[in-house]
C-alpha cells in the first residue's frame, strides 16, 4: 500500500534527520570521525526515503487513490495527467512534503559537493540542515501528514485519520474534488517549485554560515562554499518571482504583474537581503571587511524565508493567495523563534570575542567598498520598508489596538526613490576602484555613458515625452545600462586586439564569469526597469460594453467585437469566449479570445478570467471579458489595457537568469585546484573544535 | 586637526587619530542616510495609512464618515448585482469580528445572523471579480458616504478554508478492503 509506504518513509526520515543532528554535534564535540560519518550517512539517507514518499504520493494521485484525503482534495479523474503530476504541491500537506524533499536534496548535494573542501564545517552543516529538515518533517509526519486517509463509520460519518480507527471502514470517494481551478495553469507547474527551490536553497548558505560560527572556522572557507549555493538559491528565487508575476499577469485578470500583496512580499524580502549579501560578500573576499554584517545578512535571509513560510501559511496576513489557515502556525512560530535565538546568539558570541573583526577600514567615500556599503544600506532599507508595509497591521494592532494597513501607494512611494538610487549606484560602482577612486578618474570613465544618457533624454523629448518623472526614471535606468554595456565593450575591445571579436567576447566571459555574469545580471535588471517604468507610468485602460460589430479604440489599436461562443472543455469547465479583432490602423493584426471559465462542479472559487493579449515588444494590448448578455448575446463588456514595454519585464528576467548561470557556472581550473587541494588536505586534517 | 591629518598622511602611516576622524565622517554620512530613509518610510506611512476596521466600528464612529478606511465583512450572495455597462458592483456585507480562529465558520455564521449589522457597498469601474460570492470575505478600501453606503476603490476577496477542509459528501459504499 502506497499510503503506508509514504507514512513509514517520512517517519523514518524524521528519525534519521534528528539522529544526524545529534550524531554530528556529538562527533564534532568529541572529535570522533565515526559519528560524523554516521551522521552524514543518515543525512544522505533522508533523500531516497523522501523521494520514495513523494513518488508514493504522485503515483497515488495519478492512479486516483481517493482514499488518501490529499489525493481526493487535489485531483479528480478528469484532470490532465500534467496536473495530477504537479498536484503534489497543490495543497498544504503535499507542498510541505515537497519542501522537505527539496531541502533533503540540497543538503545531500552540499554534503557530497563540499565534503572534502570544507571538512571542518561539515559536522555543523549537517546539524543545521538536518535540524531544519527535522522540524519540517515533524510538521509532515505529526501535524499535516499528506498520507492521512478517509474512514467511514457505520452511521455514515466520515473522518480523517492516519490509521484505521476502531469500527470504521476505509472510505473511498467516487471522484476527487480536483485542484482549485485558479491553480490549473501551466504556471502551476513551474512557479511553486522554483519558488520553493529558491526558498529552501537559502537554508544551505545559512547552514554554512552557522557552521562557521559554531566551529570558529571563520576564514574564507564558508564564504567560498556559500557563494555558489546562494547563487543557486538566488537563481531559483528570481525565477520564481518572475514566473509568479507572469502567472498573475495571465490569469488573475487585473492587468498587472506585481501587487505588493503580502505573499508576494514574503518572497521578495529574502531576495532583497540575498541580493545585498551577493554584493557585500565581495568586499569580505577582497578586503576582509564587513564580516559581522555578512553574517547578519545571511541569518536575516534565512529568518525571512522561515517568516515568509510561516506568515503565508498561518493566515496572519490578508492576501489574495488564500492559503488555508492551518495548525502549523504555532509550531512554525516556535521554530522561527528558536532559530532566531540560536543564530543571533552564536553571531553575538563570535562578534564579542572579536573573531569577526575587519582587516581593513574604509578609506574614502569614493571607493568600491563604500559604494557597495551604500548599495547594502539601500537594499536593507527596501527590505525594512517592505517588511513594515506587509506587517504593519499586526504591529499597529499590537501597540495601538487599531489595525492600520498600507496599500500599494505606500510601497510605490517609498521604494521608488530607493530603487532609483540603486540604479545610480549600479552605474557608478562598477567604474570605481577598491580602496579609493579620484573624482577625475571616475568622471572620465563615466563620460561616454553620460553622453549616451543625454542622447537618450533628447530622443525621448523629441519623440514627445513630456512626463518629467518618466524621463528622469528612464535616464537613471538608461545610465546604468550604458555603463554596463560600455564596460563589457571595453573588456572585449582590450582582448580583440589579439583575437576576433567573438572569440574575445567568449573568452572574456569565460575567464571572468563572476564579473561579466554580474554585468549580464545588471543588464537584465536594467531591461526589467525599463519595462516597469513603461508599464507603470504609461499604462492606459478603458472599459466599454460593445454590441456585435461595435468597436473601441485605445492608443493606436482598435478592437472590434465579433461574437460570443460557448464551449465545454474536457475537464468540465464551461468556457465563455469572446472573439475580438484587433486593428493597428486599418491593418488586422490579431484575433483574440479573452474568456471566462466556469467550473460547475467546484464549490468556492469556481470562475477564472483569462485575458487575451496581442503582444509586441512595444506593448501588450490586453483584453478582459468582464460580462455578457446571456440571452441576446448582443452585448459584451470588456476591460482593455494598453501596457507599454511590459514584455521587457519578461525579457529582462530571461537576461537576468542567463547572467546568474554565467556567474554560477563552476570554473574548470579553479574547480580542479580546489579538488586537488582538498584531497591533499583531507589526509592530514583532523577534526578539532 | 585637518592639518595634522594631512601631515600624518604624508608620512604614509594610518594612525588611530586619522582613523577616528575618518570613521566620524563615515558615521555622520551613514546617520544622514539612515535619517533620510527613516523619513521616507515614516512619511510614506503617514500618507498612506488606512484604519482596518470592522463594520460595527465603521457604523458606530461617525468621525470616520468620508475618511479612507479599510473594512472587512462577509459577502451575502443574494445581494450581489452587477451593472455591466457601467462596471458597477453592488452588494451587502455583514459584520464579522476582527479576530477569528475559523474564518469559514465565522463567515457562514455572520451571513446567517439576521441581527448582525450590514453595510451596502458600491464598487465602480471594476470588472466582476471571480471570487465575489456568498460567504466570501470582502476587504474593502474606500469611504463611507453620508448616505450610509460604502464607496470602495479597492476590493480584495478571500474564500477561505471551506475549500481546504471540507470532507467528501458522497462516499462510495464502504468496502472491507
Amino acid at each position: 500500500m502506497l499510503a503506508e509506504l509514504g507514512i513509514i518513509t517520512t517517519a523514518v526520515a524524521l528519525l534519521l534527520a534528528w539522529y544526524a543532528v545529534l550524531a554530528s554535534v556529538w562527533g564534532a564535540q568529541s572529535g570522533s570521525e565515526r559519528w560524523v560519518y554516521s551522521a552524514r550517512n543518515a543525512a544522505l539517507l533522508t533523500w531516497p526515503l523522501l523521494t520514495t514518499a513523494c513518488a508514493a504520493m504522485i503515483i497515488s494521485q495519478v492512479n486516483g487513490d481517493f482514499h488518501i484525503e490529499y489525493v481526493w482534495a487535489t485531483t479528480e479523474r478528469s484532470s490532465d495527467l500534467f496536473f495530477k503530476l504537479t498536484a503534489l504541491w497543490g495543497g498544504q500537506a503535499g507542498s510541505l512534503l515537497f519542501w522537505s524533499w527539496v531541502l533533503s536534496t540540497f543538503s545531500g548535494a552540499a554534503l557530497l559537493w563540499n565534503w572534502r573542501s570544507e571538512r571542518r564545517l561539515m559536522p555543523y552543516v549537517i546539524a543545521f540542515t538536518m535540524g531544519t529538515l527535522g522540524f519540517f518533517l515533524i510538521l509532515n509526519v505529526i501535524i499535516e501528514n499528506p498520507f492521512t486517509r478517509l474512514w467511514q463509520y457505520p452511521n455514515g460519518q466520515v473522518e480523517t485519520a492516519l490509521f484505521q480507527p476502531a469500527g470504521a471502514m476505509p472510505a473511498i470517494p467516487r471522484d476527487g474534488r480536483g485542484l482549485n481551478p485558479l491553480l490549473r495553469h501551466p504556471g502551476m507547474v513551474f512557479h511553486p517549485p522554483t519558488l520553493y527551490l529558491g526558498y529552501v536553497g537559502m537554508v544551505i548558505p545559512w547552514a554554512f554560515a552557522m557552521a562557521a560560527l559554531a566551529s570558529g572556522e571563520l576564514s574564507t572557507h564558508w564564504i567560498r562554499a556559500t557563494r555558489r549555493w546562494i547563487l543557486v538559491a538566488w537563481l531559483f528565487l528570481s525565477l520564481g518571482l518572475i514566473l509568479g508575476g507572469r502567472w498573475a499577469y495571465d490569469v488573475l485578470g487585473w492587468g498587472g504583474y506585481w501587487g505588493w500583496d503580502p505573499v508576494e512580499n514574503a518572497a521578495l524580502l529574502p531576495w532583497l537581503t540575498g541580493t545585498a549579501f551577493l554584493h557585500s560578500v565581495m568586499i569580505q573576499e577582497k578586503r576582509g571587511m564587513l564580516k559581522v554584517w555578512n553574517m547578519a545578512l545571511i541569518i536575516l535571509t534565512f529568518l525571512l524565508v522561515i517568516l515568509g513560510t510561516f506568515s503565508t501559511r498561518s493566515g496572519i496576513v490578508s492576501s489574495v493567495h488564500s492559503f488555508a489557515q492551518s495548525p502549523i502556525g504555532p509550531p512554525m512560530f516556535a521554530f522561527l523563534a528558536i532559530s532566531a535565538l540560536l543564530s543571533i546568539g552564536l553571531w553575538l558570541y563570535r562578534w564579542q570575542r572579536g573573531e569577526l573583526a575587519a582587516e581593513h577600514h574604509l578609506e574614502s567615500w569614493l571607493s568600491r567598498e563604500s559604494l557597495f556599503i551604500l548599495n547594502n544600506l539601500l537594499f536593507v532599507a527596501i527590505t525594512v520598508a517592505v517588511f513594515w508595509g506587509s506587517y504593519a497591521p499586526i504591529f499597529t494592532e499590537l501597540f495601538t489596538g487599531e489595525k492600520i494597513t498600507l496599500g500599494p501607494p505606500y510601497f510605490n512611494s517609498v521604494t521608488a526613490p530607493l530603487f532609483a538610487a540603486l540604479y545610480v549606484l549600479m552605474g557608478i560602482a562598477p567604474l570605481s576602484a577598491w580602496g579609493r577612486t579620484s573624482t577625475k578618474r571616475l568622471g572620465s570613465a563615466m563620460l561616454i555613458p553620460l553622453l549616451l544618457t543625454a542622447a537618450l533624454v533628447i530622443l525621448l523629448v523629441v519623440f514627445g515625452m513630456r512626463n518629467w518623472m518618466a524621463i528622469l526614471a528612464y535616464a537613471l535606468v538608461g545610465f546604468a545600462g550604458f555603463v554596463t554595456l560600455y564596460e563589457i565593450w571595453r573588456g572585449v575591445k582590450a582582448r580583440a586586439q589579439r583575437e576576433s571579436w567573438l572569440v574575445a567576447a567568449y573568452r572574456l566571459f569565460g575567464r571572468n564569469r563572476r564579473r561579466y555574469g554580474g554585468y549580464v545580471i545588471h543588464l537584465g535588471v536594467v531591461v526589467i526597469g525599463l519595462g516597469v517604468i513603461g508599464s507603470t507610468i504609461f499604462q492606459q485602460e478603458t472599459q466599454r460594453t460593445l454590441a456585435e460589430g461595435e468597436a473601441l479604440t485605445l492608443g493606436r489599436y482598435t478592437m472590434v467585437y465579433d461574437q460570443l461562443t460557448r464551449a465545454v472543455a474536457a475537464d468540465g469547465r464551461v468556457m465563455t469566449i469572446a472573439e475580438v479583432e484587433v486593428y493597428d490602423g486599418n491593418q488586422l493584426v490579431a484575433t483574440l479570445r479573452p474568456r471566462q471559465d466556469f467550473f460547475p462542479n467546484t464549490e468556492g472559487m469556481n470562475t477564472m478570467t483569462i485575458a487575451g493579449s496581442y503582444s509586441t515588444l512595444e506593448s501588450d494590448f490586453y483584453v478582459l471579458l468582464v460580462a455578457w448578455e446571456e440571452i441576446s448575446q448582443a452585448g459584451a463588456t470588456f476591460k482593455v489595457y494598453l501596457n507599454p514595454l511590459v514584455n521587457l519585464v519578461w525579457w529582462g528576467g530571461i537576461i537576468l537568469i542567463v547572467g546568474i548561470m554565467v556567474a554560477a557556472w563552476p570554473e574548470p581550473d579553479r574547480l580542479r585546484a580546489v579538488r586537488e587541494m582538498s584531497t591533499v588536505g583531507s589526509g592530514t586534517t583532523s577534526l578539532r573544535v | 586637526m585637518a592639518q595634522t591629518t594631512t601631515s600624518w598622511e604624508k608620512t604614509g602611516g594610518t594612525t588611530a587619530a586619522v582613523q577616528t576622524g575618518r570613521n566620524g565622517r563615515f558615521l555622520i554620512g551613514g546617520v544622514l542616510i539612515l535619517v533620510a530613509i527613516a523619513f521616507l518610510i515614516g512619511y510614506g506611512t503617514l500618507n498612506n495609512a488606512q484604519y482596518f476596521i470592522t463594520v460595527d466600528e465603521l457604523l458606530t464612529r461617525p468621525e470616520l464618515v468620508g475618511k479612507t478606511v479599510r473594512v472587512s465583512g462577509a459577502v451575502i450572495g443574494d445581494t450581489i448585482s452587477y451593472e455591466a455597462s457601467t462596471l458597477t458592483i453592488r452588494f451587502t456585507i455583514v459584520h464579522i469580528p476582527a479576530q477569528t480562529d475559523n474564518l469559514a465558520l465565522t463567515l457562514h455564521e455572520a451571513v446567517n445572523n439576521p441581527a448582525a449589522s450590514r453595510l451596502n457597498v458600491v464598487v465602480e469601474n471594476e470588472p466582476m471579480p471571480d471570487l465575489l460570492q456568498n460567504e466570501a470575505q470582502a476587504i474593502l478600501t474606500g469611504r463611507l458616504g453620508e448616505d450610509g453606503v460604502f464607496y470602495a476603490d479597492e476590493l480584495l476577496l478571500k474564500c477561505p478554508t471551506r475549500y481546504e477542509e471540507a470532507l467528501p459528501e458522497q462516499v462510495q459504499e464502504a468496502s472491507a478492503n
